[in-house]
């Protein structure tokens, strides 16, 4: 049995093609990104090596920190989220009737294209045909926001329709979850007259600890890298007030045709998500002991 | 495993506060102000969509000067058979599922051969390989699209849909792998080791023995990157030029644009593009929950 199963040849057969695509198509190119951040490069023609100007001019590019301040806006938003998403998920796992049927209804928008909820809320903000203005004035509001258009909400209003395309998927996670609880803990505790809301903070969610973290990573993550709806709805716009950092790579990258400055920026994003992601598993690693 | 432990010592922390007052009426107020919260909030994740629906089939005149709510006089189909016809909707709508179906078939291949050999099988390295993989889950796309431009611009793919099923392949195998991990880690071993007893090759029990036994879990796998290949936009935006390589969610993005002002038209094309999945959803709908759920809660 282990002889067969230690078979050098039919190991690589089985690993080396999803291996090279991984190496090739994601390892490579994050090595690269770093290494084309040294050169002054428009894409097409000849790379000439700057060193580290790109990165020095990134460090005092007041544009680049706007944008970098815009995502970490939105994650530190998306994260206050999760708060929100925890308590709906709480209520929905306490065995009431109809939750599995709104746990699907939730996770609706979850299934469509960035691209198509996009395009779905630019007609909801639309200013004069747009629902929400209607409704706005229906109420008697006599001059409702241009939403997208106002510098100072344009951001806002576009975290508000990227809160309502996770909403469910956190929702989804953080109730699995909690119905991976047994049972007989939560019996035991009503036995002892332990309130619900004794049992929601002290049993349930100690318990999910590890589940929670997962998802700060993944918001916080998600967040720093976010791009497809803020390009369809404003593209950073209106005067860079919705700009984020993924954006302005685009923009520097593929619209400025300044690829190594493009390449120093995707390169940052990738240092900061990584490191986020460790730090967060860091800080909250006394909770592992749970599991 | 120390849930046990650790929920005992939780427990004996909350008896230190018993309440023992119980209110049946205040219980049952309770739950009916956790209901109304409840369906507010599902009010407002479908009621857009539904909006969405509700234009699609009313004219310019219907969108503008009547209540958002109330429903189209004579719902105008003709909406969706303007712009099916009309631009290449069709051609885009082929496209997604084409590159979709490549892409989900090899990425679950793929995948299924390095969980067999990583669960399955005994080697060194295996550890650092499913190391590998997992790292690639938190890699942003965007560090890689100049590279990955570059890279397909001078082996001639760019502008070639080969690009994009390679892209979606790759930054898909992560995910998938960690899906299908835990499901073939719970498959037993005396299958196997029977197939073994009876000479059989390992090619011979990964395709004929294993892989049958997985499908449930390759499904879900499969539904997961439906869903993600379906909706993708930035790979196919910077990587596809030509009208007839386009997928929808790039596709309707050019093709609004020249649908500016006619919103029932908008409407549809959005229709269109969402459909499929929403029909995959009412369908699948469990195994798709399970395969979110188990894709992400494992990390």
């Amino acid at each position: 049995m282990n002889k067969v199963m230690s078979n050098k040849k039919i190991i690589a057969l089985y690993i080396t093609p999803a291996l090279f695509l991984l190496v090739a198509l994601i390892y490579i190119p994050i090595v690269q990104t770093g290494y084309f951040g040294l050169m002054k490069w428009n894409g097409i023609g000849e790379m000439e090596f700057i060193g580290l100007k790109n990165y020095t001019h990134l460090i005092q590019d007041s544009l680049f920190w706007k944008s970098a301040y815009h995502s970490f806006l939105l994650a530190v938003f998306s994260t206050l989220s999760l708060i929100g998403y925890l308590f709906i998920s709480i209520v929905l796992a306490g065995k009431i009737k109809g939750a599995d049927l709104l746990r699907k209804i939730y996770l609706i928008p979850m299934l469509l294209a960035s691209v198509a909820i996009a395009q779905l809320w630019l007609k909801i903000y639309h200013p004069t045909n747009g629902i929400l203005n209607n409704i706005l004035v229906s109420f008697g509001v006599e001059n409702p926001p241009a939403w997208l258009a106002e510098p100072k909400i344009a951001l806002y209003a576009i975290i508000i329709p990227i809160i309502w395309q996770y909403a469910g998927f956190y929702i989804l996670i953080y109730y699995a979850a909690l119905k991976n609880i047994p049972e007989s803990l939560i019996e035991a505790a009503k036995i002892d007259g332990a309130t619900p809301i004794q049992i929601a903070l002290k049993i349930k969610l100690p318990l999910i600890m590890n589940v929670i973290k997962v998802t700060i990573v993944l918001a916080v993550v998600g967040s720093l890298k976010y791009f497809d709806l803020i390009y369809v709805m404003t593209d950073g716009g209106p005067n860079n007030s919705s700009e984020v950092m993924a954006s302005y790579m685009y923009h520097k990258a593929f619209k400025g045709f300044d690829f190594g400055y493009g390449s120093a920026i995707g390169f940052f994003l990738l240092v900061i998500c990584l490191v986020i992601t460790y730090l967060i598993r860091k800080l909250t690693v006394q909770n592992d002991d749970i599991y | 495993m120390n849930t046990v432990k650790a929920t005992e010592s939780t427990l004996i922390a909350s008896k230190q506060k018993i309440n023992h007052g119980k209110n049946s009426f205040l219980n049952r107020t309770a739950l009916g102000i956790m209901y109304v919260f409840l369906i507010i909030v599902a009010v407002f994740q479908i009621f857009p969509i539904v909006w969405l629906f509700l234009f699609s089939l009313k004219n310019n005149q219907e969108v503008f000067n009547m209540s958002p709510f109330s429903l189209p006089e004579s719902p105008k189909w003709e909406n969706y058979q303007k712009v099916w016809t009309e631009g290449n909707i069709s051609q885009y709508f082929l496209n997604s599922v084409t590159y979709t179906v490549a892409a989900v078939v090899l990425t679950v291949v793929l995948a299924s051969m390095v969980t067999f050999a990583i669960t399955r099988m005994n080697w060194k390295g295996s550890k650092l390989v499913l190391g590998l993989f997992m790292v690639g889950l938190m890699i942003p796309v965007h560090s890689t699209l100049i590279p990955l431009f570059n890279t397909f611009t001078k082996v001639n793919l760019i502008d070639n849909p080969l690009s994009i099923i390679l892209a979606y392949t790759a930054f898909n195998l992560p995910i998938t792998i960690m899906i299908l991990l835990g499901f073939y880690e719970a498959l037993p071993r005396e299958v196997e080791e029977a197939a073994v007893m009876d000479g059989a090759s390992i090619n011979h029990i990964f395709f004929r023995i294993t892989l049958p036994m997985t499908a449930p879990v390759m499904a879900t796998a499969a539904i997961i990157n439906m869903i993600y290949n379906w909706n993708e936009f930035v790979f196919v935006n910077t990587f596809i030029s030509s009208d007839h390589f386009k997928t929808l969610t790039v596709g309707i993005q050019n093709f609004i644009g020249q649908y500016t002002t006619d919103w029932g038209a908008i409407g549809a094309t959005l229709v269109i593009s969402i459909l499929p999945i929403l029909i995959a959803f009412f369908i699948l709908s469990n195994r798709i929950v399970e395969g979110l759920a188990s894709g992400s809660v494992k990390g």
